[in-house]
């Protein structure tokens, strides 16, 4: 293929220009990384879902109970729109495992050993299906088992029903239902301390006294049904047996946790390479306007030889095209190696049976939409202004700049400002327009360098504030049935317990009209010791002695207020049904709260001390000994060390927060390297001429590096607080962008924050001048000062 | 007698500089003629290169009317003027204007690219003598070199008109020689129309005729018959 001489002439520019084409091009291939990596995941993660819930029939309700019969699951069968129905019995239970400390939990689902389950199959990793007749026979989630480096045939000691009993694994599998599982009241999943096990269900029925009956439902409905009226007839039928309300798939805490993150995984991968791709198209406009000031008489000449407007703009344009597609090229790449390596942190979080990473072909087409038109946008303006030139015009060379006084330039600034100071005032001012792109691009890289510091600071004081301010026990104990507030003696009488708070919580459905939410109603006492209401900034909350106090996003889903009346509808015990008023709304970090004076709940619940739970506190040279009392204890359904908890917590979030910071910093310096460059550059570019005569004259190389670097200098500077305040803007972004119902963070920038990235920022600033720095040395004074401008 | 190529008439060029209005041509009236070599002579800012500018289609007059082979300059649009430079004009400018980033022969492919019947590009360098140094990019070429390759530039697309502002502007005497024949033999070959503006009167000599502008007005239209060859010029 032949290629014409205005496209050699297009190839040969560039790569004379080239450290400045990469650098430009490096920013774009930022924020196209960016943009590949999340909407990749993100469409990986939802294809990946979607097969699976297919394939192992996922369900689209699921109700909890007390105890109903079965023939009330034929009942529930038979009601319109419900494709297939699975009935089972589900525990929670204490784990004895030697290889831990404190207890673990494990929740045991009740399986058929001769078939299937029509709902919700489960995926076989490894080993075999239950055998009818072998009742310690479970299968084991693959979370579990390689948490433990566990195989088939080995056993997993658990309290059923008060008696330890050893489960034989022989088989490893997953659940629709478990792609996201967690330990009530833990942060983040820990494979180690909760585990899924399914079992025989006549071997678990007949532990629980549930032969005959059962206390979980999940069923699938006809495609394309709406779940809302199956689920209140669900809740009718099961209201006798102690129904827990029937929720729909969206609401199932698994699907939930991921449609959360899927939602976040799709907004910042919007949001964020805007950002990068604006940056981009404002460099690549001052880059562009310099280059083709030099290109005048290149233009002139073209225009005489009989070249047209339109051919003319579509050559200059094809510049920022072809950067553009540097770009595309190398953030592809990275994305998709980005991508496939980050994909592998949800295995962390979701269990799925194989997790592919693909780049689909829409992401690619809209990375390379979306990165040509920031590239001719920013271009436009620039070849648009070199193009309109008239030809006769475009031969002389381009009128010199009128300089003028700065404003800044006081008598006493100029009294104190050398002439290199002199010089970089004016040349500031004298572009306005250029210097704010400069300062406003570093300050972009300023930003997004902020923010991963900042998120590193909030987890710190989400952890704070949590563990430390709102719950100050070390343990908190999950009764398996409600009991009198005496068992407090009990626990006081374990080893190494210093002190005993009885702790009350009852389910419920929280309403406001048709806006609802199904949770726990905390009681708080009158003088709480360990557990306290606290909102974001650990200021504790008085609970007031009558009516409720709701977590702030929990009030937003309601579209309530202090002073608005709730219905609670109790789904435990007399199942009472009460309008309360919200007497207070709190804006806290973790999950949905409803908070109720203790002793009103015992009224509401026509009950006297009645505990579903204690906190304690413990001696720490003892707590070994507490763990290892408190997993043999019978009434004890589960027991969260602070300690543990933590620790994993803080796994997890440093693999995540430091892998993202590590991501940000590249992405920054990218950002800081290619606008201080190409700043340098382009004042290179304009200003050798004077250099040189400053050389001529007997200006040293430093003296002249200094009006050159002291420029960027003062852009550097100058937009180190601009960046700040970016920082905090799209870290305020980005917290409301990741508000959910499961956690908020806090938006708290700590000086420590901005300093980080004040300082990533002069280093990546220092680099890039050093370089330019370089090409002053080789400036060859007589050859500039020959050519003809 | 010879046909008309341009016939300009009233032709008047004002320029606003900031606050001061510059005329830059009076109300000129001539008719250049087909074939020949025609030099313009004048001082600077006597409008000389204005004057180029609008008969090439770079540039508009404030009034007046040019007509090129009859069909009129003056009311033609930008794409036309485009179109017109494209076929018809061929320039050649006192720094020569070449794009540093193509070599010789691609600068010259430049203009064959867009061009109805172009020569080929080597024919073109042959013509200036410069057929060995293709290859070369403008930064390796002398200066009197440069202005060849513009000139193979202007002359491959086979104008009507060759239009040269201060070709030898900007070089030595021996060089400027060297280029002058090559602008002699064009002429002589391929019969262009060749304008060319100089404010060096000994190269008048080699013309057919002799254009004198001053102030913006045209002075003097001389018509010879006895041409020297650039060798034979007095500097």
């Amino acid at each position: 293929m032949r290629v014409s001489s205005l496209n050699r002439k297009l190839i040969r520019d560039l790569l004379n220009m080239k450290g400045q084409v990469l650098a430009i091009g490096m920013v774009v291939a930022a924020g196209v990384s960016m943009y590949v990596m999340y909407l990749s995941n993100f469409a990986s993660l939802q294809r990946t879902r979607a097969s699976y819930y297919n394939q192992q029939r996922f369900g689209d309700v699921f109700a909890s109970l007390k105890r109903a019969p079965l023939r009330v699951a034929d009942e529930i069968a038979n009601l319109p729109n419900v494709s297939a129905i699975e009935v089972r019995v589900v525990v929670n239970v204490t784990l004895d495992l030697e290889q831990l400390d404190e207890p673990a939990s494990g929740r045991l689902i009740s399986i058929p050993s001769d078939r299937r389950p029509r709902v919700n199959d489960l995926f076989l990793r490894r080993g075999r299906w239950i055998e009818p007749g072998r009742p310690d026979e479970v299968l084991a989630s693959e979370g579990f088992v390689v948490a433990h480096g566990l195989n088939p045939g080995d056993r997993v000691p658990a309290v059923i029903n008060g008696r330890l009993r050893r489960l034989t694994i022989v088989g490893v599998a997953l659940s629709p239902e478990f792609i996201y599982s967690i330990r009530p009241g833990e942060l983040v999943p820990d494979d180690k301390r909760f585990g899924i096990f399914w079992m025989d269900r006549q071997a678990l029925a007949a532990a629980y006294d549930m032969e005959g009956g059962f206390n979980d439902v999940v069923l699938a409905l006809s495609p394309g049904v709406a779940p809302d009226e199956t689920i209140a007839r669900i809740d009718r039928i099961l209201e006798p047996y102690g129904g827990l309300g029937a929720i729909p798939r969206a609401l199932q805490l698994s699907h939930w946790t991921i449609e959360n993150e899927l939602n976040q995984l799709q907004s910042f991968g919007f949001l964020l390479p805007l950002i990068f791709l604006m940056v981009a198209a404002f460099i690549l406009n001052v880059a562009l306007t310099r280059a083709l000031a030099l290109q005048r008489p290149q233009i002139a000449s073209l225009k005489a030889l009989g070249y047209a407007n339109l051919a003319i703009g579509w050559h200059y344009l094809k510049w920022a095209l072809v950067i553009g597609a540097i770009g595309i090229v190398i953030g592809i790449a990275a994305g998709a190696w980005l991508g496939s390596a980050i994909i592998g942190l949800y295995n962390e979080f979701f269990r799925f049976p194989v997790l592919l990473f693909s780049v689909p072909f829409e992401v690619i087409v809209g990375a390379s939409a979306l990165t040509l038109a920031a590239a001719a946008a920013g271009a436009f303006s620039a070849v648009r202004r070199a193009v309109r030139v008239p030809p006769a015009e475009a031969m002389r060379p381009e009128a010199p700049t009128r300089y003028r006084r700065s404003v800044l330039e006081t008598p006493f600034i100029s009294r104190h400002l050398g002439t290199a100071g002199r010089m970089v005032l004016r040349n500031v001012t004298r572009h306005p327009l250029r210097a704010a792109a400069s300062v406003f691009g570093i300050g972009f890289a300023v930003a997004i360098l902020m923010i991963g510091f900042v998120f590193t600071d909030a987890i710190e004081r989400l952890i704070e504030t949590q563990f430390w301010i709102a719950e100050r026990q070390d343990v908190t104990v999950q009764f398996v049935e409600p009991r009198s507030e005496s068992a407090r003696f009990a626990l006081a009488r374990l080893p190494g317990v210093v002190a005993v708070e009885p702790q009350r919580s009852v389910a419920a459905r929280v309403r406001s009209g048709h806006r609802e939410r199904y949770l726990a109603i905390t009681g708080v006492p009158l003088d709480p010791r360990f557990k306290r209401i606290v909102d974001q900034d650990g200021r504790a909350i008085r609970m007031p002695p009558s009516g409720v106090v709701l977590s702030k996003t929990l009030a937003d889903v309601l579209e309530v207020g202090v002073g608005s009346d709730v219905r609670l509808e109790v789904l435990e015990g007399t199942r009472p049904v009460r309008d309360v008023m919200v007497t207070g709304v709190v804006d806290d970090m973790l999950g949905l709260s409803v908070y109720m004076d203790k002793g009103a709940l015992h009224r509401m619940m026509r009950e006297d001390d009645v505990a579903s739970g204690a906190l304690l506190m413990l001696d720490t040279a003892q707590e070994s000994e507490a763990s290892h009392a408190l997993k043999v204890l019978p009434v004890v359904a589960g027991a969260a060390f602070r300690r543990a908890v933590l620790q994993s917590f803080r796994d997890t979030m440093a693999a995540n927060m430091n892998l993202t910071i590590f991501i940000n910093l590249i992405f920054a310096s990218v950002i800081a390297f290619g606008v201080v460059y190409n700043a340098a550059r382009v004042s290179l570019s304009e200003r050798s001429r004077e250099l040189a005569s400053l050389r001529v004259l007997g200006f040293t190389r430093a003296e002249i590096s200094l009006i050159l670097l002291g420029e960027l200098a003062a852009l550097t500077i100058a937009a180190l607080p601009v960046g700040a305040l970016f920082g905090y803007g799209l870290s305020a972004a980005i917290v409301q962008t990741v508000q959910s119902e499961v956690y908020r963070f806090p938006l708290y920038v700590s000086s420590r924050a901005v300093a980080w990235a004040f300082l990533g920022i002069i280093g990546a600033a220092l680099v890039s001048g050093l370089i330019v720095r370089r090409r002053l040395d080789t400036l060859d004074l007589v050859a500039v000062l020959k050519v003809r401008e | 007698m010879p046909a008309a190529l341009f016939d300009i008439r009233e032709l008047t060029k004002i320029y606003r500089m900031g606050e001061v209005e510059v005329h830059a041509l009076r109300q000129v009236n001539l008719t250049l003629d087909e074939g020949q070599f025609i030099v313009l002579l004048g001082p600077s800012g006597s409008g000389k290169s204005t004057l180029l500018n609008i008969i090439g289609g770079l540039d508009v007059p404030t009034s007046g009317r040019v007509f090129y082979r009859g069909s009129e300059l003056t009311q033609a649009d930008e794409a036309e003027l485009t179109a017109y430079r494209r076929q018809h004009v061929g320039f050649v400018f006192q720094f020569y204007n070449l794009i540093p980033s193509l070599t010789a022969t691609e600068n010259v492919a430049l203009v064959t690219e867009i061009s109805d019947r172009p020569m080929a590009p080597d024919d073109a360098l042959r013509l200036v003598q410069l057929d060995q140094r293709g290859a070369h990019f403008p930064a390796q070429l002398s200066g009197g070199e440069q202005q060849r390759v513009a000139i193979a530039r202007a002359i491959a697309k086979q104008p009507a008109v060759l239009l040269c502002d201060e070709p030898t502007g900007a070089l030595d005497i021996s060089t400027g020689i060297i280029v002058l024949e090559a602008l002699a033999s064009v002429n002589a070959e391929l019969g262009t129309t060749t304008v060319v503006i100089t404010h060096n009167a000994a190269i008048a000599q080699m013309a057919d005729s002799v254009i004198r502008l001053a102030d913006g007005q045209v002075t003097s239209v001389e018509a010879r018959t006895a041409k020297l060859a650039p060798r034979e010029l007095s500097w």
